[in-house]
């Protein structure tokens, strides 16, 4: 795809996010988009964002389940970009209705770093040693194309289909837990909607982190030090509306919390 | 209210414990007998165990089954079940199942407890649980019921004990009070793959509920769970169907692991 198409697809799902109106799959439009034409065009909504004075907090891996892997055909992860207009405290309202289109929840785990993160070579030694510490979250993925109608292409070019985060108030060393059985409970209302464990995600959230900078370090991109990093959902995706209240437990990690208005 | 005579209850008894021993399919008891409740039911599943003790076969334990709620809508039930664990139902940590005993077997990861004093219902509850509870340890239940490609109601698979076979128990072991068995993670591996995922909130809110429940539920009986006695609390994934030459590991968070072979 040519630097003008990639623009104009970009801009599109840009309008369609600060918009709140739906688009049809841009692999419809252009059948033959590599993923890396929409990483080109993920970029691009990105930079207009930048542009709107957001600041860029660190990135977000998707597509880390079989189950979604199966259901897109790809086995491999994808990422999109994180900023600081998404970010939201425990317990907080986060104004969906306002701000998104067709949200669903997911519940993982966040790493925040203390050292940058360069691949390629990167191992989950290197991985576990530049983390200062991990932390209960839940992503709010929403996605701009019609009825989540995405295949990978679609996903990769809107931003991995990020769409808002909630961090817990817990933050523990990655050294004290065993991230790959960490029990993960998620409540919707009071009522427990589902249970997962850490492999989930690649076999552990660490491999994640791992394949998010070895994949950008052959584009020379790093992992900066103090970037949040969402490694991935362990539970399936649950459709949430303005009302619902949401925690999510991790074993010996912490919870996290959000009411959707 | 039962249905059954004394001689129906021991004929099906020993038509069904027959079917275990033999490694053959049964038939639906309902099919024989439409009307049976679930009094008659336990009472054909205590038969089984009577039989077994009169052979000097010794009890290992209890167990209790259809602790989720997607089992217990998808069989049509409020509450779980239970059934006993008999001694030669136990196999090592690493060791062998033979698959040729068993006729279409499935594994369970579940968090077993063994408790250090009595717990008698009514009114036991999670925190009588945890007081009366030595130590919890990872374990995997092989599930194997009788009756063909696992078609069953639940008054057939109550007299046929719950559909127990085998359990295998970690090594592992720690106290309720040293853990959050609410949010331990457990991950199967089936050859090396991840087939299922969950956490301990997955048997009833938290795996002590299980057997506060199964207290009470022997309590309706006037009977209690002794001192000292193993008890599998539900599966915390789904059941997933095994075959000979499978090799089958399950981690639990801040437990371990524990893993058998199906030969």
């Amino acid at each position: 795809m040519n630097e003008q198409r990639i623009q104009e697809l970009g801009d599109d799902l840009y309008a369609a996010l600060r918009g709140k109106q739906m688009i049809d799959p841009l692999t419809e439009r252009e059948p033959e988009m590599t993923i890396e034409d929409a990483y080109h065009v993920s970029l691009r909504m990105v930079q207009r964002r930048v542009d709107d004075g957001e600041r860029i907090i660190g990135k977000k891996i998707g597509v880390t389940s079989k189950a979604v892997q199966n259901m897109l055909n790809v086995h491999q992860p994808d990422f999109g970009y994180l900023t600081d207009r998404m970010v939201y405290g425990d317990g907080e309202e986060m104004p969906i209705s306002e701000q998104l289109i067709q949200p669903r929840a997911e519940g993982e785990i966040a790493f925040i770093l203390k050292d940058d993160l360069e691949g390629p070579g990167v191992t989950n030694a290197d991985v576990l040693a530049a983390t200062e510490a991990v932390m209960p979250c839940f992503e709010i993925v929403d996605s701009r194309i019609r009825d989540w109608k995405i295949k990978i292409q679609d996903t990769v070019a809107d931003n991995a289909s990020c769409g808002l985060f909630v961090l817990g108030s817990q933050a523990v060393s990655p050294r004290d837990v065993d991230l790959s059985t960490v029990g993960m409970v998620v409540e919707k209302n009071g009522e427990i909607i589902s249970t997962g464990a850490g492999a989930a995600a690649l076999g552990s959230p660490v491999n994640c982190v791992a394949w998010l900078a070895n994949t950008l370090g052959r584009f020379g991109i790093p992992l900066k030090a103090g970037e949040v990093i969402l490694s991935g959902s362990l539970v399936p995706l649950e459709p949430i509306k303005a009302g619902d209240f949401m925690r999510v437990g991790i074993g010996g990690i912490g919870s996290a919390s959000v009411r959707f208005v | 209210m039962s249905t059954l005579t004394q001689d129906q209850v021991a004929e099906l008894a020993e038509y069904l414990e027959t079917c275990e021993l033999e490694a053959k399919d049964a038939q639906k008891v309902t099919d024989r007998y439409p009307d049976m409740d679930f009094e008659d039911a336990y009472a054909v599943q205590y038969a089984i165990r009577q039989r077994k003790l009169d052979r000097g076969t010794r009890m290992a334990g209890l167990k209790v089954g259809l602790t989720s709620r997607a089992k217990m809508k998808q069989m049509g039930v409020e509450t779980p079940i239970y059934g006993f664990l008999a001694d030669y139902f136990d196999r090592p940590d690493g060791g062998d199942i033979e698959t040729d005993q068993l006729i279409h077997p499935k594994v369970e990861a579940e968090i077993a407890f063994v408790t250090k004093a009595p717990l008698k219902g009514p009114g036991v509850q999670v925190g009588s649980v945890l007081a009366a509870t030595d130590f919890v340890l990872p374990a995997v239940e092989i599930i194997d019921s009788r009756y063909e490609n696992f078609r069953f109601d639940l008054v057939s698979v109550i007299a046929d004990n719950a559909s127990s076979s085998r359990y295998v128990l970690g090594t592992q072991v720690a106290r309720p009070q040293d853990i959050d068995m609410r949010h331990l993670g457990v991950v199967m591996e089936r050859n090396g793959e991840i087939v299922e995922l969950g956490a301990g909130a997955a048997v009833l809110g938290h795996p002590a509920a299980s057997v506060a429940l199964l207290a009470n539920m022997l309590g309706q009986r006037g009977e209690e769970i002794p001192a000292g006695t193993l008890i599998l609390t539900g599966g915390v994934t789904a059941a997933v169907t095994v075959n000979q030459g499978d090799n089958v590991n399950v981690r639990i968070q801040d437990l371990g692991s524990v893993g058998m072979r199906f030969v």
